[in-house]
C-alpha cells in the first residue's frame, strides 16, 4: 500500500510530440483512482509512465516518497494487468502467477501457499496447471490479476483491463475487481476509456482530455459539476445535454425562458443540463417537441428539439410519453454554466 | 474448412502435372538412378558394368578416409550451426532494440543473404589470401602462419568460417520476425516480473522464440551438410587434396573426379536416407510440440 505523487509529471516523444501535458495530482493510501478520457488523451502514457514503461521527460514521480523516475519496472513495486493479459503463453497458469515471486527469491513453499491462496480467491483452482491457450477470456483476466495479486504490491495498475469482454463478463468482472480492490486495499490506478467503468469503480476520476487532465473528483462531482464541457459531454450516457444561451444582468436565457440567474455573468454562455434533470411538467414553460422515443425499458430517452436546439431528455418507466411537443421544466440548481469560447466551468 | 471439388478427375491432375513432372525428371529419375548404380560396379572407361549387391556400402563402411570426412561433416555441421544460429539470434536481438537508424541496421546485416554461395567462397579466398589477405594478415599477427588449402585446421577453420557468415542473415531475418512477432505487453509484464535482463530473455524471449529456432535448426543443418558445396568447392579450388571436406563434396570428388559412380551413388543413397530422417522429424517435432497460442 503506498500513496503515489506526481509532481509536473511530463511526456515528449523523440518526434516532439507531447502525449502528457506536465500533470500533478496525489493518490491516497488504498485509493482506487481511475483515468478516464478518449483514445489518445494520454492516461495510458501516464499509467505506462507510472509503471515504468515509458520514460518520463520531465517532473517528479514519487511512490511512497521514493523517487522512482528511473527506477526499473521491478523495482517500482508495482503489479501491472494489462489490456490483452499479457499472459506468458508457454508457462501453466501456476507458473505464470508464480513467476514474478521467483525472480524476487520468495521461498518455494511460500509461492506455492501464495498461488493457491491467489487460485482460491479468483476460482482459478483447476486451471493451474493450463496454458493460457485453453482458457477462456475472461479466466485469463482472473490469471492475469492472479499475477498481480500475489505479488502482494504497494500500488495496483490496470491498463484497460476489461475492454476485451464481452459486456456481461465486464460488468461481473468489474464488480470483482472493485470488491477484490477492497479487499486487499491496495492503492490502485485503473485506466479505462469507459465512463461507466469510471463512475462505477473509482474512488476519484480523473478525466483527461489531449494529454491534459480536465478534472480530478469523486464521481458525483465529476458528473454533477463537470469543469467544462468536455467532461460534461464524455461523462454520462447520453452526455450532458449543452446549449448555447445568453446572460443579461445575471439572469441567463435559453430558448427565451429564464433557466437560471448567476451574478457574474454576461454575455453568451453555454448552459448544460443532465437528460434526467430534464423534467415533464404541465406548467412548464419550455416545449420540447420529441421526434424520437427511445425505449430502455427502465427509462425512456426522449430526442428532440427545444427552439433550435437538440435535446436529450430522460424518462421513467412509468411517465407515458408520446411524441410531439410537450412542456417541460428544469430541476433547480442542475445547471451548469461554461464559458462560450474555452468550455471551462463558470 | 470447406473442401471444394473438381467436377473431373482430370483437371487437378492436369493442373498438378507440371510440377510432378518437375520432381519426376529431377528428383525421382536421378534417385532411382543412383540407388540402381549404387548396386554396380562401373568400368572406368565407362564400357559396362558388373552387379555387386552391397559391396559399394560395405566398401565405404570400411574406408577409414570415409569414415573421417563423415566425422568432418558432423562437426562441421555443429560448428556451422550452432554459430550460425547463435550469432543471428545475437544480431537479432541487438537489432531488435535499436530504434534509430534501425532499418539501414537491419537492411546491412541482411545483405550477405543475396551472396551466392561460390561468391562467398571467393571472398573467403580473398581474405585468406596467402599472401595479402587482411585476415591472414590479422592471424600473422598474432604470430601463427595461416595456410589456406595447405593446412588441414586452417581450411577447416575458412570453411566454417564463410559458411558461417553466408547463413548468418538468413537466420536473422527469421529471429528478427520472431522477436517483433512476440507481443509488446508479454514482454512489458516480463519487464515487471523480472529485474533480471538475462533472465527475461531466457525465461521468456527464448521459449516464445523456439518455434524459430526449431524451424532454423533444421534449415540449418541442411545447408551445412548440402549447401555449402559451393563454399568448400572455391575454397579448395575444385583440388581438395588432403584439406577437409564434407560428404557431399566427396560424392562429387568421388564421382565425377574418380569416376567411381557406384560408390559415389552409395554414398548419396546414405546421404538420401539421411535427408529422409531429417525431415521425418522435423515434421514431427512441429506437429507435437513448440507450438503456441
Amino acid at each position: 500500500m503506498a500513496q503515489v505523487h506526481l509532481n509536473g509529471l511530463n511526456k515528449v516523444y523523440p518526434n516532439g510530440f507531447e502525449a502528457l501535458k506536465p500533470s500533478s495530482f496525489h493518490i491516497e493510501d488504498g485509493e482506487f483512482v481511475v483515468l478516464v478520457g478518449p483514445s489518445g488523451c494520454g492516461k495510458s502514457t501516464l499509467l505506462r509512465m507510472v509503471a515504468g514503461l515509458e520514460e518520463i521527460t520531465a517532473g517528479e514521480l514519487k511512490i511512497d516518497d521514493r523517487l522512482v523516475n528511473d527506477t526499473d519496472p521491478a523495482d517500482r513495486d508495482i503489479a501491472m494487468v494489462f489490456q490483452n493479459y499479457a499472459l506468458y503463453p508457454h508457462m501453466s497458469v501456476r507458473k505464470n502467477i508464480a513467476y514474478g515471486l521467483q525472480n524476487r527469491k520468495v521461498g518455494k513453499a511460500e509461492i506455492a501457499q501464495k498461488v493457491a491462496e491467489a487460485a482460491a480467491m479468483l476460482n482459478l483452482g483447476d486451471y493451474l496447471d493450463r496454458k493460457p491457450s485453453q482458457l477462456s477470456g475472461g479466466q485469463r483476466q482472473r490469471v492475469a490479476m492472479g499475477r498481480a495479486i500475489v505479488r502482494d504490491p504497494a500500488l495496483f495498475l490496470f491498463d484497460e483491463p476489461l475492454s476485451n469482454l464481452d459486456a456481461k463478463l465486464r460488468n461481473q468482472m468489474r464488480i470483482e475487481i472493485k470488491a477484490l480492490q477492497r479487499r486487499l486495499g491496495v492503492t490502485s490506478i485503473y485506466v479505462t476509456h469507459d465512463q461507466v467503468e469510471a463512475m462505477t469503480m473509482a474512488d476519484r476520476i480523473i478525466v483527461m482530455n489531449a494529454g491534459r487532465i480536465e478534472q480530478i473528483g469523486t464521481p458525483e462531482d465529476v458528473y454533477h459539476r463537470p469543469a467544462s464541457t468536455f467532461v460534461a459531454s464524455f461523462m454520462g450516457a447520453p452526455p450532458m445535454n449543452l446549449l448555447p444561451a445568453m446572460a443579461n444582468k445575471g439572469v441567463v436565457e435559453f430558448a427565451g425562458t429564464e433557466v437560471h440567474r448567476h451574478e457574474a455573468v454576461e454575455g453568451p454562455l453555454v448552459f448544460g443540463v443532465r437528460p434526467e434533470d430534464i423534467i415533464p411538467d404541465a406548467l412548464g414553460e419550455m416545449l420540447l417537441h420529441v421526434d424520437i422515443v427511445e425505449e430502455l425499458g427502465a427509462h425512456r430517452l426522449l430526442h428532440g428539439k427545444i427552439g433550435a436546439e437538440q435535446v436529450t431528455m430522460h424518462v421513467g418507466k412509468d411517465t407515458e410519453i408520446a411524441s410531439g411537443p410537450l412542456p417541460v421544466s428544469l430541476k433547480p440548481d442542475a445547471v451548469s454554466l461554461f464559458d462560450r469560447a474555452t468550455g471551462a466551468r463558470l | 474448412m470447406k473442401r471444394a471439388g473438381f467436377a473431373t478427375r482430370w483437371l487437378p491432375i492436369l493442373l498438378l502435372l507440371p510440377q510432378l513432372i518437375i520432381i519426376a525428371v529431377f528428383f525421382y529419375w536421378p534417385a532411382a538412378h543412383a540407388v540402381q548404380s549404387s548396386f554396380y560396379l562401373q568400368d572406368p572407361f565407362g564400357f559396362g558394368s558388373s552387379f555387386v549387391g552391397f559391396d559399394n556400402y560395405t566398401d565405404l563402411l570400411d574406408n577409414s578416409e570415409y569414415r573421417r570426412i563423415a566425422w568432418f561433416t558432423v562437426v562441421f555441421t555443429v560448428l556451422v550451426t550452432f554459430f550460425s544460429l547463435a550469432l543471428a539470434l545475437l544480431l537479432a536481438v541487438k537489432a531488435d532494440k535499436v530504434i534509430r537508424g534501425a532499418k539501414t541496421y537491419r537492411t546491412l546485416l541482411m545483405w550477405v543473404y543475396a551472396v551466392a554461395p561460390p561468391v562467398a567462397g571467393f571472398i573467403g579466398l580473398i581474405m585468406f589470401n596467402q599472401s595479402w589477405g587482411p585476415l591472414t594478415r590479422l592471424f600473422e599477427q598474432v604470430g601463427h602462419d595461416f595456410t589456406l588449402g595447405v593446412n588441414y585446421n586452417d581450411t577447416a577453420f575458412a570453411m566454417v568460417l564463410v559458411s558461417v557468415w553466408k547463413q548468418v542473415p538468413v537466420n536473422f531475418i527469421f529471429f528478427l520476425s520472431g522477436l517483433q512477432s512476440i507481443p509488446k505487453s508479454v514482454r512489458e509484464a516480463a519487464l515487471i516480473d523480472n529485474r533480471s535482463a538475462s533472465g527475461r530473455f531466457w525465461d521468456v524471449t527464448f521459449p516464445l522464440l523456439a518455434p524459430t529456432g526449431f524451424f532454423l535448426l533444421i534449415i540449418n543443418i541442411t545447408y551445412a551438410l548440402f549447401e555449402t558445396f559451393g563454399v568448400i568447392d572455391t575454397l579448395v579450388k575444385g583440388e581438395p587434396g588432403n584439406n577437409p571436406m564434407t560428404l557431399v563434396y566427396k560424392v562429387y570428388v568421388d564421382g565425377f573426379r574418380g569416376n567411381d559412380l557406384g560408390g559415389s551413388s552409395a554414398q548419396s543413397v546414405i546421404l538420401m536416407i539421411l535427408v529422409l530422417a531429417l525431415t521425418v522429424f522435423q515434421f514431427r517435432m512441429v506437429e507435437r510440440r513448440i507450438h503456441y497460442t
